[in-house]
């Protein structure tokens, strides 16, 4: 069913606080909190409204397909005996899990089609994770389709991409930094590489999706760490990221190495919850809500509050997000992902006047890397650290020293088959040290080289060992930037563990915040998701 | 060691050695030779201790049971390397102390409880060849088995003085007996032989010679007679499990001997109260008396009688004290509030006497000679400084309000308030509760549970044990506070009063010199709590120290081979479950509810098997797989492994395996589970040793290819595989959940309890082993049913 957009939709805005503001919802795990925020120095920043959809998805594929950036349309780089990759992004994109017909299966189908057109028989599908752990066979159906998994699969053409296997990987070259590219040695040695990706938000795309997604530890440990992610400012806004830098560099090298990549990049809209269904409310903003949004409000919250977490956790894990596509743009990379990421910033962008001394926000159940899983702790922290954090372009929302108040469960509870390495740098690095330059110096290694990991990663479902550092690098900026952060309604031994503040209620959390930040600080509240990207000034 | 404050009554130090000319006691023993018996004992030891610091040129023949390392090893660390004789080794050096041992005691390898002393000719003639003869050998301990307590404390000086007759020889003999022979009875009891006082009780002492002997034949007879064996066997397999069969005959075999030990202590119990004595100590006591008298010829025999012995007044040292002695472990119990009553007459009195008295006036007696006219002095303080009960108790209640011993969370436990209570009603009080913590805790070993809830149970035995122990002292040492018997000093009191002023400083025993106060509160407390290794203050690591200690034992690179149980140790799983999920894998929804019915309707048969024995229960589960593909197995179990063995996994217990690999050890898993369920297992571990069952054209036939490694044979298998790579057991960690993992667990030097079921969570607390709680993780997809998870379609 395709939801209801509306025809003109609204920007983003940020609201001032005043004393007739309804309280404001906050996520807040399988859940939400509802918090009045202190009028006159308080705001909130709300995102834009969904963009509205193509009308013909398919239509705008096949056109884009057949119409490249600076490259040949597809059907004319397609030969019989040829080897053709198609590469796509994996379960971490988009978030939540989009409806059925994920974008991926409506490109990779009419992709599937020109090469069969053209006679091309050797065809590899790729599920380019990197190092986040392998899609189950029913996940893969959902991004691929049934008709693809069931024509590919079982022959073994369509599969998890094995950073781990030695025999599998590649190195290509070096770049000017000195940053070793590897690769995945059948994309590497194939005649065309098609990359199918869905751009959630503006760090994803451009070379990051091969230079990233097909790489492995060797490659990825020159920038996923302390130093670049403290470098990208923010590692959300290309123009500043060390982290993009890092992967442009690398996307040359394999340019220069004859790797030959037609990238297919999408975007959609901010339809995450729906505009009428169950969820709608949450992307309505509070004071338009109607006495309807209201009863199924405080009907969820009865229900969620009677149930127990597993449940709710599965109610929400099973929510597939209506999204809807609003571009789509094949060929050169990085010409396409210019396209790709304006597109991106017409949906996210929220201008927004100067700093502020407390940046509040309401964690949501899930992060790129909890699909069908369980948000730890580890995760808790990236989610509002890295990637609510660094949603800015310009200066961060909050000021140097300031302080960040995060809203979620924050349970010391793990999935013991996704993120056991998440268990072990939990139980013994967290208890160690929360300093990611120390982390990184002293224990990175000994995980990423861990057999046991290893064999987690490949034949099982576990995401790497060197995983959790990435998370907590991921946070490094904010880190280095923050004067305090405090989880409000967490496990307080959990949210200690990282060496965070918990509070009970958000008003107690204002009250440790004004340790740091005075007494009568200025505050913004991101009400994110939907997702929302601060442009501030 | 440092030297305790001098007392408050104060007994001047002596000069030092050799520089007493005029002291009449160490005139009359210098040069003399002394045999002594039972110097490995308290008494005897501070007596070797007083004589050589005191006299001049002492020659000390000291008969002691050989034990394996012989009398002179025994005599050197036993005796001359006890605390005692810290003073005169500080007083002379220890060259010239080594030298004065080495010159002045003679050991010989002898027992007074067999016959003949167990000595050699050169034994009996030095001994024959002694001027005065010391017995203070006996069996102290108010516990012991009838025939023991009669062997050694009867006829132990009956044997001694047989051989000096024997021998022509005519020693002073000095036999130490003790007050108690006069039994538990009200009134004065005069120091006089037993045969000439109102005490007396008529008995044939060769008769209980014989009965005692005859007890343990018909006792020993009695615990070989089918029904006690099947009951022993019984109780060994309700504590263990299934075990394996060395494990539970070794079980058996010690239930065996301790049912015979404990019917041979009830029996001299049940006889000497019969008598009117409190105890089998005392009531052999008194036999050897009388035997004493009758055999001993034309021997001049002196018994002293000390009343109950406890550390010294002052001599060398204040406080000093050997072993843990009859009060001690009741103080102890008091001071950890664990009596919390104790039976006595408030009023009562309590005859203690310090050790250095007794000691003293034995010196007093051997050198005074024998004396026909006072054949028996007593060594006691009753009737001339009587000590009370409720006073011992103030004191004591006072001491540790004062000074409390901690418990394990770091907080003082308050001492009890004792009401006095008759010994009946203490008794009856206690019994009840030791029958009420029996029922919880059969009831508790019924239930499936295990880990922290298994724990109860470790709490609940200890709890029993410790109303075992105090229903114990109550029986034992209750006649003693109990007792009103007024122990007579006439005699001792006038070998006091002869003696000069010298040595009346060096050797007293006057007991009207105790100031009570100061000895119980300045002196006895402070050395029982030391010696009783008690928690006297908070050590700021509550709780866990003990185990990280043990945790950092079992990682220490020390250490050679890790040995792991699969199910409840590193995963919450079992052989049924996996089995249910196979079976079930491939099965459309409605056969599956079918079966998983099935095997839950087996389900009680099949625990009472695994129960009974584990590899009949293997034997007969694995028949199930009786033409199962083998490469469907394979590779189920690889999605299993994801689906099932992973979410059910102690991540706790993955990462304990890492580190022992880490550490350098090599990781062993030894389990009963089938090898493609493992398989996917076997990068975490170095070696896996598994079942496997027999295959036939691709497909399994359901028996197994190899006995299953379960109960003894684990420890075989881990023996085997140490052996093959040459690293010691002694030096190897185990970790497993069940009793019937005992072997395995008894086979290394560091075992693990984990997750214990309660019958292995009673036996490790009690042994000391480290108790580990590995817990799933929090967020494990929960599975109600060993079911696999749906197959897309």
């Amino acid at each position: 069913m395709k939801d209801k957009v509306r025809p003109t939709p609204r920007p983003g805005m940020v609201l001032a606080v005043d004393r007739s503001t309804p309280p404001i919802l906050f996520h807040h795990g399988e859940g939400f909190r509802t918090e009045r925020l202190p009028a006159g120095r308080s705001r909130i920043i709300y995102p834009a409204e969904p963009l509205k959809g193509l009308e013909d998805p398919e239509g705008a594929i096949h056109h884009a397909l057949l119409n490249p950036i600076n490259q040949d349309p597809l059907p004319a780089q397609l030969r019989p005996g040829m080897k053709l990759t198609i590469a796509f992004d994996d379960i971490s994109l988009p978030l939540p899990q989009m409806r059925r017909p994920d974008i991926r299966q409506l490109v990779i189908e009419q992709v599937l089609e020109m090469a069969a057109a053209a006679g091309v028989e050797d065809v590899h599908l790729i599920a380019a994770l990197a190092l986040h752990r392998r899609m189950t066979e029913a996940e893969l159906r959902h991004a691929v389709g049934d008709r693809v998994y069931d024509a590919f699969a079982p022959s073994g053409c369509l599969y998890n991409h094995d950073a781990e296997d030695p025999d599998n990987m590649v190195i290509l070259g070096t770049t000017p930094h000195d940053e070793k590219v590897q690769f995945n040695r059948r994309a590497a040695e194939s005649d065309l590489v098609v990359y199918v990706n869905i751009n959630l938000v503006s760090m994803d795309g451009g070379h990051k999706s091969t230079a990233t997604g097909l790489s492995g530890y060797q490659g990825l440990r020159h920038h996923h760490n302390v130093s670049t992610m403290q470098q990208s400012k923010s590692f959300m806004d290309q123009q500043r990221s060390e982290l993009h830098a890092s992967n442009w560099r690398m996307g040359k090298v394999l340019h220069d190495a004859g790797v030959k990549i037609f990238q297919i990049e999408t975007t959609v809209n901010n339809n995450t919850f729906g505009v009428d269904g169950p969820l709608a409310m949450l992307q309505k903003r509070e004071w338009e809500w109607s006495a309807r949004d209201r009863a199924a409000f405080m009907g969820m919250q009865a229900g969620l509050k009677l149930s127990t977490t597993q449940m709710n956790r599965k109610i929400f894990q099973s929510w597939r997000a209506p999204y809807e596509l609003t571009s789509v743009q094949a060929g050169e990379i990085e010409a396409v992902h210019k396209i790709t990421t304006e597109n991106v910033y017409a949906q996210h962008l929220v201008r927004v006047e100067g700093q502020t001394d407390i940046l509040t926000m309401g964690l949501p159940y899930i992060c790129p890397y909890n699909v069908n899983s369980v948000m730890n702790p580890i995760l808790v922290m990236c989610l509002g650290l890295g990637y609510f954090f660094n949603l800015y372009r310009g200066r961060p929302l909050v000021r140097e020293g300031g302080a960040v108040i995060m809203s979620h469960p924050t349970r010391w509870e793990f999935h013991p088959v996704h993120h056991p390495s998440y268990i072990d740098f939990f139980e013994e690095v967290l208890a160690d040290t929360t300093d990611p330059a120390e982390i990184e110096a002293r224990y990175e290694r000994r995980f990423a080289e861990d057999e046991w990991y290893i064999h987690l990663y490949r034949k099982s479902y576990a995401y790497h060992g060197v995983h959790p550092f990435y998370m907590w690098y991921w946070g490094a900026h904010a880190l280095a930037h923050l004067g305090t952060v405090i989880i409000v309604g967490g496990d307080a031994k959990a949210v200690q563990r990282m060496g965070f503040r918990p509070a009970s209620t958000l008003q107690d959390a204002l009250e440790i915040a004004s340790d740091t930040v005075g007494s009568a600080p200025t505050i913004t509240h991101i009400h994110n998701p939907p997702i929302l990207m601060a442009d501030v000034n | 060691m440092p030297t305790p404050q001098p007392t408050a009554v104060s007994i001047r130090e002596l000069p030092l050695k050799f520089d007493k000319t005029l002291q009449v006691i160490s005139e009359a023993l210098a040069g003399r030779r002394l045999a002594i018996t039972g110097t490995t004992g308290f008494l005897g030891t501070a007596l070797v201790e007083r004589l050589l610091r005191c006299v001049p040129d002492v020659q000390l023949v000291l008969l002691v049971r050989p034990g394996r390392r012989g009398a002179d090893e025994r005599i050197h660390r036993e005796i001359i390397r006890n605390d005692v004789f810290d003073r005169l080794r500080h007083e002379l050096g220890q060259t010239a102390f080594d030298q004065l041992c080495e010159q002045q005691i003679t050991g010989i390898n002898g027992d007074v409880g067999v016959d003949g002393l167990g000595l050699d000719n050169a034994g009996r003639d030095l001994i024959s060849s002694c001027d005065i003869v010391i017995h203070s050998a006996a069996a102290v301990a108010f516990d012991n088995p009838l025939d023991t307590a009669v062997e050694v404390n009867l006829l132990g000086p009956v044997r001694l003085v047989q051989l000096l007759n024997e021998m022509g020889a005519s020693p002073h003999f000095i036999a130490v007996s003790t007050c108690y022979v006069a039994g538990s009875r009200r009134g004065n009891a005069a120091e006089e032989p037993l045969l000439d006082g109102p005490m007396y009780v008529p008995l044939s002492w060769r008769e209980e010679v014989e009965a005692s002997r005859r007890r343990r034949i018909t006792t020993e007879t009695q615990s070989r007679d089918p029904a006690c064996l099947e009951e022993f066997r019984n109780r060994a397999r309700h504590e263990l499990g299934a075990a394996g069969t060395p494990a539970l005959a070794a079980k058996t075999e010690q239930l065996r001997s301790r049912w015979v030990h404990d019917q041979m202590v009830e029996a001299g119990r049940s006889r000497a109260s019969s008598l009117g004595f409190p105890d089998a100590y005392a009531f052999t006591k008194a036999l050897a008396e009388t035997a004493v008298a009758e055999t001993k010829g034309d021997l001049q025999v002196t018994t002293v009688r000390p009343s109950i012995i406890e550390s010294t007044y002052s001599e060398p040292v204040p406080g000093w004290i050997r072993g843990f002695r009859m009060a001690e472990p009741i103080i102890i119990g008091y001071g950890r509030g664990l009596l919390t009553d104790f039976p006595g007459i408030p009023q009562g009195v309590l005859d203690v006497i310090p050790v250095d008295l007794v000691a003293a006036a034995l010196c007093a007696v051997a050198a005074r000679g024998p004396d026909p006219s006072r054949p028996v002095i007593q060594v006691a303080s009753g009737a001339v400084n009587p000590f009370r009960f409720n006073q011992l108790v103030d004191l004591t209640h006072r001491w540790f309000s004062e000074n409390p011993i901690y418990d394990d969370r770091d907080q003082p436990i308050p001492p009890p308030n004792w009401t006095y209570p008759g010994r009946g009603r203490v008794i009856r009080q206690l019994k009840r509760l030791r029958r009420g913590l029996d029922a919880s805790e059969r009831l508790l070993g019924r239930l499936p549970i295990r880990g922290r809830q298994a724990e109860i149970s470790a709490n609940l035995d200890e709890r029993r044990e410790q109303v075992e122990r105090a229903l114990g002292y109550v029986e034992l040492y209750g006649a003693y506070t109990e007792c009103e018997a007024l122990f007579g000093v006439e005699r001792l009191l006038e070998l006091w009063d002869s003696l000069d002023d010298n040595d009346k400083e060096s050797y007293c025993f006057d007991p009207r010199i105790i100031d009570w106060n100061h000895y119980v509160a300045d002196i006895h407390l402070p050395t029982v709590v030391a010696q009783g290794r008690v928690k006297t203050e908070p050590t700021g690591r509550a709780g866990s120290s003990r185990q990280q200690r043990q945790r950092a034992q079992v990682l220490s690179p020390k250490r050679h081979l890790a040995a792991f149980d699969l199910e409840n140790t590193i995963i919450a799983t079992n052989v049924v479950v996996a089995y249910g999920w196979l079976a079930t894998h491939r099965l459309p929804i409605n056969e599956r509810t079918r079966l998983i019915t099935k095997v839950l309707l087996e389900a009680p048969s099949l625990l009472a098997l695994d129960r009974r024995d584990r590899s009949d229960f293997l034997r007969h589960f694995y028949r199930r797989y009786e033409g199962a593909p083998v490469k469907q197995m394979a590779e189920d179990s690889r999605t299993m492994f994801s689906d099932l063995i992973l979410t059910q996994a102690f991540p706790a217990a993955i990462r304990r395996v890492r580190e022992h690999r880490a550490a350098g050890h090599t990781t062993v898993l030894i389990t009963g589970a089938l090898d493609f369920i493992v398989d996917p297992l076997r990068p975490l571990f170095d070696h896996i040793v598994c079942a496997e069952l027999a295959q036939d054209h691709g497909t399994y036939t359901g028996h197994l290819a190899s006995v299953p490694p379960t109960s003894e044979s684990r420890a075989e298998v881990l023996r085997d595989f140490a052996n093959a790579e040459g690293l010691s057991l002694s030096e190897s960690v185990a970790y497993a959940d069940s009793a019937s993992d005992l072997p395995l667990l008894e086979a290394v030097g560091y075992p693990v309890a984990v997750n214990p079921e309660p019958r292995l969570a009673i036996l490790a607390r009690k042994r000391g082993w480290l108790i580990e709680h590995f817990d799933k993780a929090q967020g494990s997809p929960r599975k109600l049913l060993p079911i696999s998870a749906r197959q897309p379609t």
